[in-house]
């Protein structure tokens, strides 16, 4: 069994303000696919979602070009979210270290379900912020309170006032 | 909540405050009662997106509306699960949480001792979707590994069983489940999270009739669902509605979509949506109210009950009280290791004298009321085989702990000596 993983809403909440360009590793160009529901998700709340995934290369998803490698998405990315099997996660972190610089990658989020210590030992050993399996869009809604609204445990207890967007 | 993160407030902060934020439009810090039933889209791409399930979103009160939304993660919370589902009672809770698990032809095992209206819910109703329930005594939990079949989908007991003290031992009943592949359903609505932590042993999934302890003062009648978020509903083909491609949804698959959140969204976007049993704003409200002081009320409704019990048990009318918190109870030992903060306080005893004193004392009593509820903060008696047990067989209603004798107490929130002073009238005048 491997450790409980425990990251702080701060820590969350730090990432999840703290980054606009994501490239989602593994996206995907089917709607019924949780990569499409999780980028569409993003997208709505002002994120730009690059898609990867050598298979679509050159598709459009949800209005974005996809690329068949990180390398070959232009400009700065911030943020490696991995929608890919737990065993072949640490070959896509070891890409997004190789590009830390010229890419500005700060953060590795390794989608549910996806986890791989010795990788996350390594992009933390560089520098980078990691989350292991967690959604981003779900972490997102919990942390919004938008998640409560079909009835799920949240965990926050607060008696501020949150403040909103209208409109 | 995530598994991995632990809880950082204790059951009384939480039971305030899970799931009810200050409102940020007005700033109201009570919970509104959104008494409303639909929910206005910015565009048709953004109702797509909440009909897909792609955003999270209010949409029609059928399937959520937020003052219900409050309720439901305010219990989700409180047992420590992932997600909670309201419903209009406690037996459509038992509806909803057997609905994704079993198809036509499945069947479940419960236990012989479960409230009589589930037995007649689980053994007559049910057939009619082809559910089929088989009934065992799980004190031996032998019988339930015998009763297993290929098509077993789950083992539902109660934690405390209405009406007669029993008490399920769930570790063992949980490790059964567990190697079959089947879900624990425990109906922890005597027990309350407050007293009976369900999760923590073992269930994998935890229905309430909130109607009782939760809501607490006979107002409102309601039901819940909650999902531990711990059972991996796609390890095995036993569970096609949670894994397999759903055709409504234009075959997404909602264990690989939503992961820990599938059960509960399913029982939203496909059970509420198709069965309808949703719970009222209103209810939710008074609901909300309740668990405000549920520590509070449970733990004086399980000293008051402890102390009625031991009056009773060195009373000349009476022949037996069956309450798990004395020490001539055989659940006794369970009691301290399930239940230790107090045994609940709904519990049966015997008059000496059978049916006729049994529904003469219900008749002479003055504070208790005479009616088929528990949970209240009144004190309440009824004679179970004459009323809610009366579908059943004898064979059932002795099982069950209703025989002709027995007579059901659920005490409630008055002074000790006016609730005991009334039994003992009741009974003498009962014996004249
Ligand atoms: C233990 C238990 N479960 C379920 C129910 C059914 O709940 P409801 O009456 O809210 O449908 C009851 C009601 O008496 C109960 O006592």
């Amino acid at each position: 069994m491997s450790e409980p993983l425990n990251y702080s809403d701060e820590f969350l909440r730090g990432i999840l303000s703290g980054v606009r360009g994501i490239a989602m590793v593994g996206a995907s160009t089917k709607w019924t696919r949780p990569s499409y529901f999780a980028m569409k998700y993003l997208q709505e709340k002002g994120f730009r979602v690059i898609p990867v995934n050598p298979g679509a290369a050159g598709q459009e998803i949800l209005g974005e070009t996809c690329y068949a490698t990180l390398a070959e998405v232009p400009g700065s990315i911030d943020m490696v979210d991995i929608f890919r099997a737990s065993d072949a996660a640490g070959q896509t972190v070891d890409e997004a270290l190789a590009l830390k610089d010229s890419k500005n990658i700060r953060v590795i989020w390794m989608q549910l379900g996806v986890r791989d210590d010795a990788a996350a030992a390594r992009a933390q050993a560089a520098g980078l912020s990691v989350v292991m399996n967690r959604c981003p869009k779900i972490e997102y809604g919990r942390l919004h309170s938008e998640l409560s609204w079909g009835g799920f445990n949240s965990g926050i207890i607060s008696s501020k006032r949150r403040r909103i967007r209208i409109g | 909540m995530t598994k991995d993160n632990k809880e950082r407030f204790g059951f009384e902060t939480r039971m305030i405050h899970a799931g009810s934020q200050p409102e940020p439009v007005t700033g109201a810090r009570q919970t509104p009662i959104f008494q409303n039933t639909s929910y206005v889209f910015h565009d048709t791409d953004h109702a797509a997106s909440l009909f897909n399930l792609q955003t999270f979103g209010f949409i029609y009160s059928r399937l959520t509306n937020p003052t219900v939304a409050a309720l439901e993660e305010r219990i989700a919370n409180l047992e420590g699960g992932r997600g909670a589902t309201a419903c209009a009672s406690g037996h459509a809770a038992q509806i909803l949480a057997l609905f994704p698990l079993m198809d036509p032809g499945d069947d479940f095992i419960a236990s012989n001792r479960l409230y009589g209206g589930s037995i007649t819910q689980f053994g007559k109703t049910f057939k009619k979707f082809d559910w089929r329930c088989t009934f065992v005594d799980v004190d031996q939990a032998e019988n339930v590994r015998k009763a297993l079949t290929p098509k077993t989908k789950a083992i539902f007991v109660e934690s405390l069983a209405n009406p007669g003290g029993v008490i399920s031992d769930l570790e063992a009943l949980s490790a059964i489940a567990r190697e079959a592949g089947i879900p624990l359903i425990v109906d922890n609505t005597m027990a309350t999270p407050y007293l009976c932590p369900a999760f923590e042993w073992g269930a994998d999934l935890i229905v309430h009739s909130t109607t009782k302890f939760l809501s607490g003062n006979g107002t409102s009648t309601g039901g819940c669902v909650v999902d531990s978020g711990t059972f991996d509903w796609a390890a095995s083909d036993k569970f096609p509605s949670l894994s397999a491609p759903e055709p409504a949804y234009h075959g997404l698959r909602f264990a690989e979509s939503f992961g820990d959140m599938a059960y509960t969204l399913h029982s939203h976007a496909v059970a509420l949506r198709d069965l309808g049993a949703t719970m009222a704003p209103m209810n939710a409200f008074q609901t909300l109210l309740g668990i405000e002081t549920l520590s509070l009320r449970m733990e004086r409704h399980c000293a008051n009950a402890l102390a009625v019990a031991r009056f009773l048990e060195s009373h000349d009318l009476v022949e037996w009280v069956s309450h798990a918190g004395l020490e001539s109870s055989p659940y006794h030992a369970l009691a301290n290791k399930y239940l230790p903060k107090g045994a609940g306080a709904v519990f049966t005893f015997g008059v000496k004298g059978g049916y006729e004193m049994g529904i003469k004392v219900v008749e002479a009593c003055e504070l208790f009321s005479h009616l088929a509820n528990i949970g209240d903060t009144r004190s309440l008696i009824l004679h179970p085989a004459s009323t809610t047990h009366r579908q059943l067989s004898e064979d059932q209603r002795i099982a069950a702990g209703a025989g002709p004798d027995v007579i059901r107490l659920s005490i409630g929130l008055e002074t000790l000596d006016d609730i005991t002073a009334d039994l003992d009238q009741a009974l003498t005048r009962a014996a004249e």
